[in-house]
Order: C-alpha cells, then sequence, then structure tokens
C-alpha cells in the first residue's frame, strides 16, 4: 500500500525530529522520562521537557525583534564578507537568508557570486548620485534637455528621475516587490540596492519598501511563519520542518491569541495531520460527493438520459419525461421482455451479482464518508452556536452578579467554560476528519474511546449552557468539574494520538479519494 | 488625458521607420489602440501567413507591459484558443526600456522558435513533444485555412 510505503520513508527523519526539539530545550526542571522503546543511543536524546507530545516548541516574534535579527545577521555576515551592509543584504536576500551557502558561495567564487546577486564589479567606489547630463534623451518617457535629473547604477542603464521614481513607485507599491527589484534596463539583472532606493524614493514609500523587505526576510525562513490572523503583525519561529509533518502537528499560538498549524498556516487541527487535512478539506468541498450518490442511488433511461432514483415498486419503469419502458434491473427496453413479467432473468448470474456488488461498494463508502462528515460538520456547527452562548456570556455573567451578588472573579467559570468547549469542539472536528482516514488496528479502538469520551464530556458540558440564569449559580462547581474534565480528556485524547503519531504507529488508507 | 511623449515618438518612429514583416497602426479614436499584423517567420510553419494582433497600451504603460493578443487561430504552443500569448517579457522580464517594435519583434520569433517546454496551449505543446512534424503540419494547415493575407 503506498500509504505505508510514504510512512516508512518518513520514519528516517526520527532522529532529526529529536535533534530539533533537543535544540530547542531549556535546560531546566525535571523532566519525564520518554518511552525508550526507540533506542537512541545518547542519554540526553531520551529526555523531553515537561511538554505535552502534542505540543511543539515555538517563539513569536514582534516586528522589532524580526528587523533586529536581519541586522545581526547583516552586521556578522557583512563582517566575514568584508562587504558594506547594503551589499551583504542583498547578498542574503538573494541567497534566501541562506547564511552559510552565501559564505561558501562567495569564498569559492566571489565575482560570480556578486554578479548573479545584482552587484556585478566592484561596489566599494562612488555612492549612486543624481547627475545631469547634456545631450540625454530618457528611453522610458522620451524626454530631454539639460536640466532632467538623470540616475543610472554601475550597470550604466540612465533614465530620469521621475521615471526611476514612478518605476520604483509601480513595484515596490504595486507589485509588493523589495528584495529583488531590477534595473529598469531591458534585460538587465542588477538589483536596486538599499542606499540607491533611499536615494530615489519618497519618505512614504521607504516605510512600506522596508516593510516588505521585513517580510521577504520571514518568507525566506523555513523556520519562520506569518500569523494567519487578520492584521496580526508577529511570526512565529518553529522548528517542524516539512517533511516531519505526517508525524507531527505542529499547532502553535501566536501573542495575538490566534492558534494556527505552523505546517500549513490553516486554523489549529490538532490531531489530524496537515496531508490528512488538506484532503478532507477538499473532499468535502468537491461536490465529488454527490455525483457519489446519485450513482449509488439512481439511473439514466436509457432513452433521454433523465437521472431517476427508484423509490419503490416494481421493475417495470416508465420515464415521467420521454414516457420510455424500460427494465431497472437490465435496462433494456420493457416491452423484449415478453411474458416475463416483473421479474427480470435476462442477464446470466455472474455480470447480474457483479453489477450488484459494484452498486453496494460504492454505496458503502458513501455511507462511511456520510458517518464521518456529519459528525465533523456537527461539531463545526455546534461550535458556532457554542460561539453565539460564548457571545451571550458575557451578559449571563453580568446578569448573574446583579442576580446573585457574586463577583466578576466568581463568574468568570462561565467564560473559562465556553472557552474550552470551543477548543474541544475544533479537536473533536478533526479527529472525524483523522478517523476517516485512519486505517483500522488496535490503537484506533483506543483512539475511538478517546474520542467517545471526549464527545460525551463535551456534550454534558453543553448541555448545562442551556440552563437559565437563575440555575447557574448553584450549578457552579458542577460546571467547574466539568470544564475541568472536558479539558483533561481533551489533552488526554491529543497527547496519545500525537504520541502515536510521531511514533508511527497509525497508518492511513490515504487512496480513499 | 494627454498622450505621454513617450507614446507619440513611439507610434511616430512605427510609422516612419517600420519594422520589416510587422505593422502596428493605431486606431484614429484611440491612439493607445493598435492594429497589429505579423507575416509568419520564413523557415517556420507560419511562413506565408498574415497574423492579426490587438495591442493596447494600458494607463501606466510603460512601467507595465502592453496587453498583447491574436486575432488570428493559430496553432502554436505558446498561444492559446483566446490568443494570449505566454512570452517572458510580455510578463516578469517586461522593462519600462522595452517598446512596442522590441515586443513585436520577440513575438514574431516566438514564432519562429516554439517552446513547448513552457507551454500556454497544454494540448498543442503535448503534441508538439510527442510529434513535432504532426504538431508542424498541423501548424501549417493552420496558417493556409485562417492566416490568409
Amino acid at each position: 500500500m503506498d500509504s505505508d510505503d510514504d510512512f516508512n520513508s518518513s520514519q528516517l527523519s526520527d532522529d532529526e525530529i529529536m535533534d530539533d526539539s533537543d535544540v530547542a530545550l531549556d535546560d531546566d526542571s525535571d523532566f519525564e522520562m520518554d518511552q525508550d522503546d526507540m533506542g537512541f543511543d545518547s542519554q540526553d536524546k531520551d529526555i523531553k521537557p515537561a511538554k505535552h507530545a502534542y505540543e511543539v516548541d515555538f517563539k513569536v516574534f514582534s516586528p522589532q525583534q524580526i528587523q533586529s535579527h536581519q541586522d545581526k545577521q547583516i552586521e556578522e555576515v557583512s563582517n566575514i564578507l568584508g562587504q558594506p551592509p547594503e551589499a551583504t543584504a542583498i547578498l542574503l536576500r538573494h541567497l534566501r537568508w541562506n547564511k552559510e551557502r552565501l559564505i561558501d558561495q562567495y569564498m569559492d567564487k566571489t565575482e560570480e557570486t556578486l554578479e548573479s546577486a545584482g552587484l556585478g564589479e566592484s561596489s566599494e567606489s562612488n555612492p549612486p548620485k543624481l547627475e545631469k547630463i547634456a545631450g540625454f534623451v530618457c528611453d522610458i518617457c522620451c524626454e530631454d534637455g539639460p536640466e532632467l535629473d538623470t540616475f543610472a547604477m554601475r550597470c550604466g542603464h540612465r533614465f530620469c528621475l521621475d521615471c526611476y521614481r514612478q518605476y520604483l513607485f509601480t513595484k515596490i507599491k504595486d507589485e509588493g516587490e523589495a528584495a529583488r527589484i531590477r534595473c529598469p534596463g531591458e534585460g538587465c539583472t542588477r538589483i536596486v540596492d538599499s542606499k540607491s532606493l533611499d536615494l530615489l524614493v519618497s519618505e512614504s514609500l521607504k516605510d512600506r519598501y522596508h516593510e516588505l523587505l521585513t517580510r521577504t526576510y520571514v518568507d525566506d525562513k523555513e523556520n519562520l511563519r506569518w500569523c494567519p490572523a487578520p492584521n496580526c503583525v508577529f511570526a512565529v519561529e518553529c522548528g517542524v520542518k516539512d517533511k516531519e509533518l505526517m508525524k507531527v502537528v505542529p499547532t502553535v499560538h501566536c501573542d495575538c491569541g490566534h492558534y494556527f498549524c505552523f505546517g500549513c498556516s490553516l486554523n489549529d487541527h490538532q490531531p489530524a495531520p496537515c496531508s490528512l487535512v488538506k484532503k478532507w478539506l477538499k473532499k468535502c468541498e468537491d461536490d465529488s460527493e454527490t455525483a457519489n450518490w446519485i450513482s449509488a442511488n439512481t439511473k439514466e433511461c436509457s432513452k433521454c438520459n433523465s437521472t431517476i432514483e427508484k423509490n419503490g415498486g416494481c421493475n417495470h419503469m416508465t420515464c415521467r419525461k420521454c414516457r420510455h419502458e424500460f427494465c431497472w434491473m437490465c435496462m433494456g427496453v420493457w416491452s423484449e421482455h415478453g411474458t416475463s413479467w416483473y421479474n427480470c432473468n435476462r442477464y446470466e448470474e455472474k455480470s447480474g451479482s457483479e453489477a450488484r456488488d459494484a452498486q453496494a461498494k460504492s454505496r458503502q463508502s458513501l455511507e462511511r464518508y456520510l458517518h464521518y462528515y456529519n459528525r465533523y460538520a456537527n461539531h463545526e456547527q455546534s461550535a458556532k452556536l457554542d460561539k453565539d452562548i460564548y457571545l451571550k456570556t458575557e451578559k449571563k455573567m453580568t446578569q448573574l452578579q446583579n442576580t446573585s451578588g457574586m463577583s466578576w472573579i466568581e463568574v468568570q467559570f462561565l467564560d473559562s467554560a465556553s472557552q474550552a468547549l470551543q477548543q474541544c469542539r475544533q479537536t473533536l472536528k478533526w479527529t472525524y476528519a483523522f478517523a476517516y482516514y485512519l486505517a483500522r488496528n488496535n490503537l484506533t479502538e483506543i483512539f475511538e474511546d478517546n474520542q467517545k469520551d471526549l464527545e460525551m464530556a463535551v456534550e454534558n458540558l453543553s448541555e448545562m449552557f442551556e440552563k437559565p440564569i437563575d440555575q447557574l449559580q448553584g450549578l457552579k462547581v458542577d460546571m467547574l468539574d466539568r470544564t475541568a474534565y472536558c479539558t483533561k480528556r481533551r489533552i488526554i485524547l491529543l497527547e496519545d494520538t500525537a504520541q502515536n503519531l510521531r511514533d508511527g504507529m497509525f497508518s492511513f488508507e490515504l487512496r480513499k479519494s | 488625458m494627454a498622450l505621454p511623449k513617450r507614446i507619440i515618438k513611439e507610434t511616430e518612429r512605427l510609422m516612419n521607420e517600420p519594422v520589416p514583416g510587422i505593422s502596428a497602426v493605431p486606431h484614429e479614436d484611440n491612439l493607445r489602440y493598435f492594429d497589429v499584423t505579423i507575416d509568419g517567420p520564413s523557415q517556420s510553419p507560419y511562413e506565408g501567413g498574415l497574423f492579426k494582433l490587438e495591442l493596447f497600451l494600458p494607463d501606466d504603460y510603460p512601467m507595465t507591459p502592453p496587453k498583447i493578443r491574436f486575432l488570428t487561430k493559430i496553432y502554436h504552443p505558446n498561444i492559446d484558443r483566446l490568443g494570449r500569448i505566454c512570452l517572458d517579457v510580455l510578463k516578469s522580464n517586461w522593462s519600462p526600456a522595452l517598446q512596442i517594435r522590441t515586443i513585436l519583434l520577440s513575438i514574431q520569433a516566438l514564432l519562429g522558435a516554439p517552446n513547448p517546454d513552457d507551454p500556454l496551449a497544454n494540448d498543442v505543446a503535448q503534441k508538439w513533444k510527442e510529434d513535432q512534424n504532426a504538431a508542424i503540419e498541423t501548424a501549417r494547415q493552420w496558417t493556409q485555412e485562417h492566416a490568409k493575407p
């Protein structure tokens, strides 16, 4: 099975996974010993920080921090290469911030590296400046005149200042380019360096330019990702690599409060791995299931091709549309059936049973999908409804404070309960997508048990929100208990699933489209 | 909006020193809209054909490239059914120093050297790779049929 192959091959990266998590390790506190069954040779590799198996190490960075990271790296490399910071920045951006590769390449073939980054020739001499040149005609606007300010980089492609400005404006404002803006000259690959840019563009555009430069830094770095929440300015660093994504679900928590998956930037989808999520969403989006249903439940009129669902009665069909009479079993014309009324035996046993099998199989896979989809969709829907309740919670909390004389602190349990509910529903939702692709083995039963426990806990808690306000006060302790229980069940499920996933104990039937 | 000096100069030059095998004439009521014809290059399956194109200079020309489309049906891996053209200088490699004449020359060169490895019309490109002779023959037939001068 191909899914197994995928799985085995990705197991090779085990050591790296451990390595990566060790790098980010703070060497404090007592550790829980991780299960030793993987048999790693060195002692420190067995030690994991006191965190859950479903959690990954990550760090959140503010724009200022990202900027200072860049400055630090530029300074460092600039010292090594003996190039000015502007040129170093271009070189680093050119090689997508891969320091080691840049230094290697630069030491190996300096001229070529400079050339390919658009820094050809020696870049030390005179700084960029505007010039007025007699007899100059701008190739872009065809303007001429002795008073025309002109500019050219060292490649010598000279244009008037207005055209240069407008060109950069288009590139920065409209096309969102920053790090790799080329000289406007035809076929010229020289990149406009930041000193030239500072000379040419207006103040308002500079901000945008620097913002875009910062963005390319995060985009280029494999271990950095922007938080996808609207208007969020933070970036998250996480060591999980693309090839590990079948074994880890790297959910990270941005400082803005948004939980998202570092692998695919979608909302938190634990415990299902990214690739399953992608497949599942596609499957749900496609109307292939409609087609599946149609093929399982209907046949086409052999004359006018109208789709017909047989909802009872005998095999003698009369098409509503074209009045064609045919046999539902063999699809043949009814009149040819002669005397074998209402019971078609015209086809030999084998082909008949094959056709039946094919139909039954199609129906079965459809039902299986619907089983999982309905539960997935149900939790999604319920989470939305719970969110409505969450919005009303605030009102409830004030009401509760007024009617029962409870303090603000004392009514916070409602808030935490609804938050727990949201989180658990989110997890539950994805357990169904996960389960759809899961190949059955002993572990899947444990998984299903965990799923069931969490689901019961969630429903129990959800139920309490329906109660009238005046009863809520008396239910506080109960509600607190149930909230804690929900959260606990969720952690157990995630922990268990993440561990099995990491250890390669699950296999998936990915061929199910 | 007054026509920029650049467009006026380019138009003048296109009129006064036309490129052999290429003509570009602006509409009287819209000087940014050109009727273009290109002769099929010799030694190519498009030889003997006369291809009509439309060319439009957007407001921000020459900062953005002109919009060009074939009006004559043509069998070519880098030109699709709607006449849209896949050519680097019309997209990422556009430079404001390029001109209408240079772009049209590039298109003429594209007719002489199809590039099935960077296709726009996938079916044509596949044909081109599988059986080049047959593809060239089809291109020749289409030229005969649709690109009569």
